[in-house]
């Protein structure tokens, strides 16, 4: 198969509209590699191609960049993508001892796929750099979508139902889709549909911990200074 | 004495549907492009330089004269890039604030944008926070709808255009050139400087890059004005900033306090000490800041006050680590992430963090010596300072520091194969 | 760019534009701009460096060159990279030499860089002129601390036929990177991964999964300059595939020498052992090549090793077989023949275009003297009198644009000339010009080349044999470039095939004549220009002298004490006919290859006829079969000379084999001539040149005769020229660089292929038919593109037709 026929008019499409989002061509080639990877679970040799062409750069030029960034797989990733943050501090607080679980559990090691890649049920697990949510470490996300404050156990049930077929829901995110869903989204397009849209949009966001601070000022009767319109100040016109 | 918290940018995380337009603008949303658009550019840039603002990335370089490096004429197209690229480990205060007040960052947007005559701007939002994209989508969507953003907003005459736009995975695009050859669909590695981005930055036109923070922390100053925003914080960093405090506490989360709080203050406010294990080490803002210990309790948590104490504020993301955690091992743990994110352009971060990372992983593996703990030392010595950017001097922090304050560990592992106290023992 | 003098008293007047400075406590005057590392080279201080090359952007990149810098009396915090910073007035620098500091930042990046590079320097090419291996002797600890596992990868990887990727070895310096983006313009070659895993790389080599197994390959590293990343590599990373382990660079004698492809005439150095070239480098000449090479140049000089060199004189005996003999028996027979054939109907002589200056002067005089004719052509290619008159009228003698010029024109208009393919070195100044200096380059021609994209250029389109046409309307239909040309220092470079579309070098100097624009002929052949200054050319005498100018004839007759035919010549496409019709009874050809010809079945028939040829040649040659005498000539490396490039820029160059026995063309004349009752003096290359220098100078020039364009007779038109990499002679005995050639493949416009359907197109004269695979190009419709003489695409040979001929295209394989 070709880059032509792996990619359809369609991603042709939308390949053309995220170059129209930019001033210049060439930015819209991150985007347009998440595009890839929501067509075909990975960056290919094809999806390379593909951008080269769309972007009228060298072959080499999107492999550099391809090959730099780490969201962007170059082997089959599975139906899910399960990120678990082993950076210091989660792994301090029992991130690392959920990989080493979700590793046996699943026989795979870092950016290695239990199941057939892309076959439903399907798992990618990879140790994750710091997800920015360490107030709430440990953490996982699938798809990118955040399960937090997790442990061996919880997230060994997580990997089971998602084995299973399930979606468990996200603490923050969106209803779980699949880790091609969640790259069409990275790559600038969300549902159509209106409903859904807003669906996705509206899916969790906020713990205990995110509000602690506000909720504690609010409980204590705290308050930033009262804000008073003041007029902006004069300066001399140029 | 303003109150021990000081809710700005997190005051609106409380209501329902915080993210939506309806109730942003329930609670004085978009107000403060109203009265922006009425006034100059000039004025917009001196109430940011009136009000001391210092950027929330980590560097903390006053906001309003960044913006007021950019050139008053418009013989190229002007960019404002917001730095969302949140990635330093410890940092979690961008992606709640994005998730929970997106419209807040749009405003900003709206403002800086006028202040510096740009009429592009882009979000550039680090890839794996896939729920801040969307809600940041959605509101530039709602944004759009009510006339915020587009064509002639409000009447104005002022036009701007928003980008959300996903990184791909490296922690290096926060380094603000870096993110623009990333912007532009490039690897991102930093750039050499000068040229300064407001000289020639995003397609080298003048650009300025601006954390998420900072831009959400304009709309509150242009409404209430610089005196206000300097009621709260000390002389040099004035103004409220989220704290996010992990790790071992009772209730670890985002606190929004005044500049300058102290750890022991935040302590009380979060509970203080998981299961009261006594406190060990713990990073002022995130894992390049060289740690402190249970002496620095009452360092002023502002840019000079971190400073003087031997390490920086950073990100205020403040991660607490009791006595069950090995230094060693930690730093370990964080040169390893060094390592898996320099990015390869210079000799001394990319060869330095191999080198180190394998000193310490044998260290820690009980094959360390003497002489490795020197040789660290002299390697750090040898990255900090000579490497193109600031990640080779934040990943000799750790190793730095640890060390100057836990050489016995250190020493102890070599000696003994103390291999119980590896790794946590939470 | 002067120094501070010695005395430290007095005050230096610090000239307009530069700024006064202290390194390691020398006051030092710097021009504005100027980079530390440089300002200090100056003094004699060498920073070590990897990743900085003055022709590159600096990229502060390796870190090497640290120093300790002082601003107005306060030391900057850290080391600064001397790579990336400019002088400033009243900066404070202290190298190595004088700071503990930058001493100690230099020695700890060299520990760095050497934690993970292979000791194996003993087999390493680069061994023993290898900068990372000199500097780590001068600035680096005696022993490394690293006892932790390096790391490592598998070598070498093949990234061209040329060249060959060691990544343990590389230090990431991008220098290779970052030639082929900015200075090349083909980025193939680029970086891949992060971090510690960062490495060179192609599309190819990169570790992505490759799903249909190579149905899109990932290109290869695929340019025209990739050996230069080979020769700016600090380290032994990037190899070449031909000199790879074939010998130790304290092993080889170098000898400073000039390329012999191309009209640049770029300086060289050439590495030989045992009497055996075993590679050539770019010499460092601001002023041409600055410190290129085109593979071409770079790696094509197996031909003169060859199995098939003729070494030894040849001469046909009675059964027509050809013999060796001596050479006193071969210049007997061969000055016999020619004598006769003289005193017949008479001896023309096809010099050839890759003479140099001495050897074609050896011609022209050869062909007044001893065979009392002006029949002499050095145009072994289409050509016309238009032409002719132009190169007489105001080419000869003129020294007007340079490759300097050429970088600080605001506006080159490129009229029937491929710079990439033709000239590679002057296509890398047209793109330095546009890249750094916005230069505008259009170019005259039929479809968007990669010599028209990475110059940044304009493609002014037109069907081949429009182009006189095109120009005389600049000024209704481009009117914006009709006003660029008259501005200051504009250029517009006329190349090769011009001589086949009639009306063009008159359209040309008509254009130039009312912009002001100043003009410049770049042929495509080393030897051309010289030829032409030689008098190698029917009209022509030496020195621009006119044959039909009685007091410039007189001149070269006094000097010569001879007496010169006073009417012009035949030119090549006369004298084979001449030869075809037996109006002439005998040839002199020098390194002519008949498919070159005009008309290639009549170059064959006119040699078949001919009653007697002389054939001074280095390998047999189309040539061969019909000569009666064959003289071996000595290749460049075997001889000295010079070449005339196309600035009109002399480049000498010494013998680099000595004692081979091969003898350069001029003298292998001079002796023929003496055996004919002629002296030449042309006896050595040194000889030759003093003979030609004794000329008095010659200024006046005849007027130049335009001719009317063509009228536009109907059918498709051929556009082609030469691929700079082919099937040329000179490039024989090299697969390496053979590799690295562009495919050959016809091209046409979208409309055209979508009604041609198929793959393939075959294109057709009523001599024959070229099939090759088709792609699509924004060509004008009409119009059909071919290698001329690339894999099975020879035009000449195969069509008997050039640029602007009529041909009939169909689908592939339909004939």
């Amino acid at each position: 198969m070709t880059s032509t026929e792996i990619f359809d008019q369609d991603t042709v499409a939308k390949a053309q509209d995220l170059i129209g989002r930019y001033p210049q061509s060439r930015s819209a080639l991150l985007p347009m590699l998440h595009l890839v990877q929501s067509v075909q679970g990975f960056v290919s040799q094809e999806g390379i191609d593909f951008c080269a062409r769309q972007l009228d750069l060298s072959e080499a030029e999107v492999s550099a960049v391809a090959t730099f960034y780490t969201m962007y797989k170059r082997r089959p990733c599975g139906e899910h993508l399960v990120s678990v943050c082993t950076n210091t501090l989660c792994a301090a607080l029992g991130g690392e001892a959920i990989y080493r679980q979700l590793g046996e559990h699943l026989g795979v090691g870092h950016e290695e796929v239990a199941g057939e890649p892309g076959a439903p049920g399907s798992i990618m697990l990879e140790h994750a750099e710091c997800l920015a949510a360490c107030d709430l470490a440990p953490v996982l996300q699938v798809n990118y979508e955040y399960y937090d404050k997790q442990t061996p156990e919880s997230a060994t049930e997580l990997v089971e139902a998602l084995q299973r077929g399930e979606k468990p829901a996200p603490t923050r995110g969106a209803p779980l889709t699949d880790f091609k869903g969640a790259e069409l989204q990275l790559a600038g397009f969300f549902p159509e549909d209106d409903e859904a849209y807003w669906s996705d949009v509206d899916g969790p966001s906020q713990t205990a911990e995110t509000l602690r601070g506000a909720r504690l000022a609010a409980d204590r009767g705290w308050t930033a200074p009262v804000m008073e319109d003041v007029p902006l100040p004069e300066v001399e016109k140029k | 004495m303003t109150d021990p918290l000081t809710p700005v940018l997190t005051k609106r995380w409380l209501s329902p549907n915080s993210w939506r337009l309806a109730t942003y603008e329930a609670l004085e949303g978009y107000t403060a492009i109203r009265k922006a658009l009425a006034g100059t550019p000039e004025q917009l840039v001196q109430v940011v330089k009136d009000a001391g603002l210092r950027g929330r990335g980590g560097a903390g370089f006053p906001a309003g004269v960044k913006w007021s490096f950019m050139p008053p004429n418009e013989d190229k197209p002007h960019y404002l890039v917001i730095n969302a690229d949140e990635g330093e480990p410890g940092t979690c205060k961008d992606i709640p604030l994005m998730m929970a007040d997106p419209h807040s960052l749009i405003e900003g947007c709206i403002i800086a944008s006028y202040a510096m005559r740009s009429h592009r701007c882009f979000i550039y939002v680090r890839g794996e926070a896939l729920h801040c994209i969307r809600r940041l989508n959605a509101a530039v969507r709602e944004a759009y709808g009510a006339g915020y953003l587009g064509e002639n907003i409000l009447g104005s005459g002022f036009d701007l255009d928003i980008t959300v736009h996903a990184g791909a995975g490296a922690y290096i695009c926060g380094e603000e050139t870096a993110l623009l050859d990333s912007l532009e669909g490039r690897r991102g590695q930093p750039r050499l400087k000068p040229p300064f981005p407001a000289a020639a930055g995003l397609y080298a036109a003048p650009t300025t890059v601006n954390n998420v923070e900072t831009i959400a922390s304009a709309p509150f100053i242009v409404n209430a004005g610089s005196d206000w925003f300097r009621k709260m914080g000390r002389e040099k960093s004035p103004g409220p900033k989220i704290y996010s405090i992990s790790g071992h506490v009772e209730q670890p989360g985002q606190y929004e306090a005044p500049l300058g709080t102290t750890l022991r203050q935040l302590l009380e406010l979060c509970g203080g000490m998981k299961d009261k294990v006594p406190l060990k080490f713990w990073t002022p803002g995130g894992s390049s800041t060289p740690m402190f210990t249970a002496e620095h309790l009452d360092i002023p948590l502002d840019f000079e006050g971190a400073a003087e104490a031997g390490s920086m504020l950073g990100t205020t993301a403040v991660q607490v680590f009791n006595e069950t955690v090995s230094v060693p091992w930690a730093v370990m743990k964080w040169t390893q992430f060094y390592e898996h994110e320099s990015c390869g352009k210079c000799t001394p971060c990319r060869e330095g963090t191999y080198w180190l990372a394998q000193i310490l992983e044998r260290m820690v593996d009980g094959h360390g010596t003497a002489e490795d703990i020197d040789t660290l030392l002299d390697v750090c010595d040898n990255v900090l300072g000579r490497s193109f950017c600031a990640l080779g001097d934040g990943a000799v922090s750790p190793i730095q520091s640890g060390i100057k304050y836990f050489r016995d560990e250190f020493l102890a592992l070599c000696e003994s194969n103390k291999r119980e106290l590896v790794g946590a023992q939470a | 760019m002067t120094m501070a003098p010695e005395e430290p008293k007095t005050e230096t007047p610090v000239p307009e534009g530069h700024v006064k400075l202290t390194i390691d406590g020398e006051e030092v005057i710097a021009p504005k701009g100027e980079l530390l590392i440089r300002t200090a080279e100056r003094l004699g201080t060498v920073i070590p460096r990897f990743c900085d090359h003055p022709l590159l952007d600096p990229a502060g990149a390796c870190r090497q060159c640290l120093v300790e810098v002082e601003m107005g009396g306060r030391p900057m915090p850290k080391p600064q990279a001397s790579c990336t910073m400019t002088v400033a007035d009243g900066m404070v620098v202290k190298t190595q030499l004088t700071s503990a500091v930058a001493d100690k930042a230099q020695q700890g990046v060299m520990e760095l860089l050497l934690i993970n590079h292979p000791l194996d320097c003993p087999i390493c090419d680069k061994g023993g002129e290898c900068p990372l291996q000199n500097q780590a002797m001068a600035h680096g600890r005696a022993e490394s601390r690293f006892v932790d596992k390096k790391r490592t990868f598998p070598k070498p990887l093949p990234i061209s036929t040329q060249v060959l990727l060691d990544r343990e070895r590389c230090v990431l310096c991008q220098r290779c990177t970052r030639f082929s983006a900015q200075v090349a313009g083909d980025p193939f070659i680029d970086l891949l991964e992060r971090g510690a895993h960062q490495q060179i790389g192609t599309a190819e080599t990169a570790d992505v999964l490759d799903m249909a197994s190579k149905t899109t390959s990932g290109q290869p590293f695929q340019s025209y300059f990739s050996g230069n990343t080979i020769q700016i590599c600090p380290v032994g990373a990037l190899t070449s595939a031909q000199y790879r382990f074939r010998s130790r660079p304290f092993d080889l004698v170098s000898s400073p020498s000039v390329c012999e492809h191309c009209s640049s005439g770029c300086a060289e150095r050439t590495d030989f052992r045992r009497g055996q070239v075993m590679r050539k480098l770019a010499g460092n000449d601001p002023e041409v090549n600055e410190e290129w090479l085109c593979d071409k140049g770079r790696f094509a000089f197996r031909y003169a090793q060859a199995e098939d060199r003729i070494r030894r004189p040849l001469v046909r005996d009675a059964s027509g077989k050809l013999q060796e003999t001596s050479w006193t028996e071969a210049m007997r027979v061969a000055a016999e023949g020619l004598a006769a054939a003289r005193d017949a109907q008479g001896v023309g002589v096809l010099a050839g275009g890759r003479l140099t200056l001495e050897d074609a002067y050896a011609y022209a005089k050869f062909a007044r003297v001893a065979l009392r004719t002006n029949d002499i052509d050095f145009r072994a290619r289409a050509h016309s009198d238009e032409e002719l008159s132009f190169l007489t009228s105001q080419v000869v003698g003129t020294e007007g644009v340079t490759f300097g010029a050429l970088e600080k024109a605001p506006t080159v208009l490129c009229v029937a000339f491929e710079p990439e393919d033709e000239a590679p070195i002057v296509f890398l100044r047209l793109r330095k010009a546009a890249r750094k200096r916005h230069a505008k380059i259009v170019h005259l021609g039929q479809w968007t080349t990669s010599s028209v994209r990475k110059t940044f250029g304009e493609l002014l389109a037109c069907a081949p044999g429009a182009e006189p046409a095109a120009l005389a309307g600049l000024a209704s239909h481009a009117p914006d470039l009709d006003a660029a040309l008259a501005q200051d220092g504009a250029v517009i470079l006329v190349g090769e095939r011009a001589a086949e579309v009639p009306g063009l070098f008159s359209a040309v100097h008509e254009l130039s004549a009312r912009t002001g624009a100043q003009v410049a002929w770049i042929p495509r052949r080393a030897g051309e220009r010289g030829a032409l200054e030689a008098g190698a050319l029917p009209t022509l005498l030496p020195g621009g002298r006119p044959v039909t100018d009685a007091a410039a004839r007189a001149e070269v007759e006094t000097a010569w004490g001879v007496s010169i035919p006073e009417s012009p010549g035949r030119d090549t496409s006369a004298i084979v006919a001449a030869l075809a019709d037996g109006s002439l009874s005998g040839a002199v050809i020098g390194g002519v290859d008949p498919d070159d010809l005009p008309d290639p079945e009549l170059a064959h028939r006119a040699l078949e006829r001919a009653e007697f040829v002389v054939s001074l040649e280095m390998r047999p040659s189309g040539v061969t079969k019909w000569a009666d005498v064959v003289l071996p000539v000595a290749p460049d490396v075997e001889k000295a000379g010079s070449y005339f490039n196309w600035e009109g820029r002399r480049r000498p160059f010494d013998i680099t084999l000595e004692n081979t026995g091969a003898l350069p063309d001029c003298r292998v004349l001079d002796t023929l001539a003496v055996e004919m009752d002629a002296d030449l003096f042309t006896q050595t290359p040194a000889a030759a040149f003093g003979d030609l220098s004794r000329l008095p100078a010659f200024a006046a020039r005849p007027a130049f005769a335009a001719v009317a364009a063509d009228g536009t007779e109907p059918g498709v038109r051929l556009a082609t020229w030469r691929q700079l990499i082919d099937n040329g002679s000179l490039q024989a005995g090299e697969p390496h660089l053979a590799g690295t050639a562009r495919p050959a493949v016809a091209r046409v416009s979208a409309k055209a292929a979508a009604e041609l359907g198929g793959d393939t197109v075959t294109v057709s004269t009523d001599r024959g038919a070229i099939t090759l695979p088709v792609e699509v190009a924004d060509l004008p419709e009409g119009v059909v593109w071919l290698p001329a003489n690339s894999g099975d695409s020879r035009v000449r040979a195969e069509l008997g037709a050039g640029h602007g001929a009529v041909v009939s295209i169909e689908a592939g394989g339909a004939r």
